[in-house]
């Protein structure tokens, strides 16, 4: 018998039909993976079985934890459930824990709730388990608080509140995708360590399909509220039955055809020496304040029409280094120079300098103002030409070229940006850029926050946009394999260096620093994941 | 936290000395000469000069200005031009009446909102939550006055339960005291509590959307115990910053209120003072005012180190 099996769960809000009947079965000791792009209903399906719906939505069908029906229970019986038999684990370690709470009585209060112990026993019991998820008391005192802590460190301390009962079931939805490559590798290493250990089941939502490939047992793939394809992993992988499967499989390996000729000429950008210091509030009272070195001497150049990548980690000082190209902060040393015009020291760049560049960033609902027509959106940075901006007719001709050079229509101009879908949203965010023609477009995590098949869609517009107009692109990411896919050289950045820079083929191929080799070991590589399976 | 502590201190004191240069050049550019107003229309001019000497209205400004602050810092707020009694005397006095009045109505409206608004939040759209809503609608529309009207009509007036006004003195007894603050303290407080009932519903509400929250339901807490372990303290922080500015209302914006139930608070001290140019009391009360709304937000600065421990590091 299964540990968990979930049969024809269906539930719909308003009139909308959000699972359309999900059948799935977990057993103890394994891990089910589940794959699905946003909207599928993989995270609905997880908080069905916790019972943690919105209000007023109420599923059908049946979910069975060690042949329990949990589906008709009681707020009250699912509160000795939760937290007991099953854990859950979320997506967001930033915010999952109480900020005013420190770690050790937020574990405890896990086991309090559960009833039966004292509060020094529970919170030796805190201390036990923090330990076993790899956050040992000497290093971190009981009496921290979360904000003391790194992302990976407080998502250990959520897995230590969902395993303190010993749960017989575990949900973690999308743990790692908030995490750094190499973090995600820590906590996915746990996750299979506590399975293994505590013989728990584990249900593993993720839309990261190499991440699955090297971890899960069993995979279901979801699409539009349905299971289409289940079983073993390998399996599943090797036959990919479901037209979906495969989309979904060949999305996320895609690379997009390139030309990889430049045009020459003088180099869009030239970056020398560049140092970037922040000030830190002193650590005693009337203390002198100190420095924070960002960016640390960094030198390198993007030639015409060349794919240039900025690999690194959160912190490494890649958005840092973004924001001085842009000349949206001043540096304290060095020079950058778009086009061969070098910022100005106080002034920072001249509107004809700005006008040559422009950025995408990652968030395509939250980068537009909600209130204005797609074609005022997309005109914002005819700012930057002042009395030269286009009027009239010429504006909406430069309008209709540039939704029409992302996929997107003419008509499309005199819409409201909620009626976009997200990849749609980015096209229109990419139009933005390039109405004014720049040389160079940075795309700050630019396709992180799109479902596989969306972001296999953008990174062939990108590609097909720099070969036909020859613009450049710096294009930072925390994620190796869309970096790979896309540049003709990467830089890989630590602690505000470049520790490593060269062709993107040789780079991956043939690491130098160590800590190259470390990241791209780190990074889940569905090839590898499915090699080492067979 | 030296540092966060060290900024508030700094703030203080400049937010004080901006507020002592206002009020003084304030009053300086005012029309109207307290010589004059003594003396009356038929002074003669030499009379007039002789009692502004005395008075002190001659000198350079900025002498002046130094003068009062000084003064101010030794407790010595100057002459009232009209009682002829010094100011921090008269001030001592209504203190007796308005600092009590102020924790009186504060208390109430802690002992009103706190339970309301808890209850609004925790059963979301309920009869409950609507009529909480729909009370403290209300209480923020109506003015306070109107209350009192109200209050002396049913409970002075038919019921013969408290005084319709006036204040016997602490020395007749604290609950003498007390029972001439009830009325008023009633009619202060319904305002504010329907406000910070308000403000306590929509904190709680925007704190239960959290992460947090979410993961404490999926530990195994119930929803009462998500709301007070967790919703509740995180929800404090915008609550006390209406605390604070409502403290200082208490104290100051009383004035009304002290002139329905012919209170002899600091507020009426003020109105009095106003119409009899008596300025040199109008300025020390305003000053001692402001003091107190920049010490009690220095305080509520201070109460933010005690639930959040973000700031502790700072």
């Amino acid at each position: 018998m299964s540990l968990l099996r979930v049969s024809d769960l269906r539930l719909g809000i308003g009139e909308t039909p959000i699972l359309k009947g999900i059948d799935l079965s977990v057993d103890a000791g394994r891990i089910l993976g589940v794959i699905g792009e946003s909207g599928s209903g993989k995270s609905m399906t997880a908080l069905s079985i916790m019972h943690l719906l919105p209000t007023g939505t109420r599923p059908t069908g049946s979910i069975r934890l060690d042949g329990q029906e949990l589906l008709d229970k009681h707020d009250r019986d699912m509160c000795t459930i939760r937290g007991k038999d099953i854990g859950m684990v979320f997506q967001e370690p930033m915010t999952a824990l109480d900020p005013l709470k420190t770690i050790g009585a937020q574990v405890a209060e896990t086991i309090l709730v559960h009833g039966g112990t004292s509060q020094r026993a529970a919170l030796a019991e805190a201390d036990r388990v923090l330990g076993r998820v790899g956050l040992p008391a000497d290093l971190f005192p009981r009496d921290r608080y979360p904000h003391e802590l790194s992302g990976g460190q407080r998502q250990r301390v959520v897995i230590a509140m969902a395993i303190a009962m010993g749960p017989k079931l575990l949900i973690a939805d999308e743990p790692t995708t908030a995490l750094d490559v190499t973090t995600q590798a820590t906590i996915l290493d746990l996750l299979r360590r506590l399975v293994d250990e505590d013989g728990m089941g584990l249900i593993f939502i993720t839309h990261d399909l190499a991440v699955v490939a090297g971890l899960a047992d069993d995979i279901a793939v979801m699409r539009q509220g349905e299971v289409v394809e289940s079983g073993p992993t390998g399996k599943v992988f090797r036959t990919l039955a479901h037209p979906y499967s495969r989309a979904l499989f060949e999305a996320s390996s895609h690379v997009p055809v390139r030309d990889p000729s430049l045009p020459g000429g003088e180099p869009v950008l030239v970056v020398d020496q560049l140092v970037r210091d922040y000030r830190i509030p002193p650590r005693r009272l009337f203390g002198p304040a100190g420095t924070f070195r960002a960016v640390d001497s960094i030198s390198f150049r993007i030639e015409r029409g060349e794919n240039v990548g900025l690999v690194g980690e959160s912190g490494s000082g890649k958005s840092t280094l973004a924001r001085a190209i842009m000349a949206l902060e001043p540096a304290q040393g060095g020079s950058i120079a778009i086009d061969g015009e070098a910022h100005d020291a106080k002034e920072g760049a001249s509107l004809a300098t700005r006008r040559k560049l422009q950025v995408v960033f990652q968030d395509p609902y939250g980068s537009f103002d909600p209130r204005q027509r797609v074609d005022t959106l997309v005109t914002e940075p005819f700012h930057l030409l002042g009395r030269e901006a286009p009027q009239g007719d010429e504006r909406k001709r430069r309008i209709a070229t540039a939704l029409e050079n992302v996929g997107l229509t003419a008509a499309d101009a005199e819409k409201y940006i909620h009626e976009f879908s997200g990849g749609q949203r980015q096209r229109i965010a990419i139009a933005r850029a390039l109405i004014i023609e720049p040389s160079l477009i940075i795309l700050d995590e630019a396709v992180s926050a799109l479902d596989v098949s969306i972001r296999a869609q953008i990174l062939d517009l990108l590609a097909e946009l720099s070969d036909r107009l020859g613009i450049s692109y710096l294009f930072i990411s925390h994620d190796l394999s869309v970096v790979r896919s896309i540049t003709d050289r990467v830089l890989v950045m630590k602690n505000g260096k470049i520790v490593e820079q060269g062709p993107t083929d040789e780079v991956f191929r043939n690491p130098q620093h160590p800590y190259t080799r470390e990241l791209i070991a780190a990074t889940p590589n569905l090839e590898r994941a499915l090699a080492t399976r067979a | 936290m030296s540092s966060y502590l060290a900024g508030r201190v700094a703030s203080l004191i400049l937010s004080l000395l901006v507020a002592s240069i206002v009020i003084f050049v304030i009053l300086e550019v005012l029309p109207g000469d307290p010589a004059q107003f003594i003396l009356g229309m038929n002074a003669r001019p030499d009379t007039l000069a002789a009692l502004r000497t005395q008075l002190g209205l001659d000198g350079p400004a900025f002498m002046r200005y130094f003068g009062w602050v000084l003064g101010m810092l030794h407790g010595d707020f100057g002459l009232s031009y009209t009682y002829r009694v010094p100011v921090s005397e008269l001030i001592v006095q209504r203190i007796g009446v308005s600092l009590p009045l102020a924790v009186y109505a504060l208390a109430l409206t802690l002992l009103i909102a706190f339970p309301a608004g808890l209850l609004a939040a925790a059963r979301r759209n309920s009869a409950s939550d609507i009529s909480v809503m729909g009370v403290t609608q209300l209480g923020v529309a109506l003015p306070n006055f109107w209350f009192a009207i109200i209050l002396v009509w049913v409970f002075a007036v038919t019921l013969h339960w408290f005084g319709a006004g006036g204040f016997p003195g602490w020395d007749k007894g604290f609950w003498f005291g007390i029972r001439a603050l009830t009325l008023p303290a009633i009619a202060l407080a319904l305002p504010q509590a329907s406000i910070l009932a308000r403000v306590m519903r929509s904190a709680l509400l925007d704190t239960l959307e959290e992460d947090y929250i979410r993961t404490a339901r999926a530990k195994g807490l119930t929803r009462a115990q998500t709301l007070w372990r967790h919703a509740v303290r995180n929800a404090l922080i915008p609550v006390l910053t209406i605390i604070g500015l409502q403290f200082a209302f208490l104290l100051a914006g009383g004035i009304i209120i002290e002139n329905v139930f012919t209170l002899p608070g600091l507020g009426r001290l003020i109105f009095q003072g106003i119409t009899q140019r008596d300025l040199i009391v109008v300025k020390s009360v305003v000053m001692l005012l402001v003091f107190a709304v920049i010490f009690v937000n220095f305080l509520v600065d201070l109460s933010y180190l005690a639930v959040d421990p973000r700031l502790r590091r700072r």
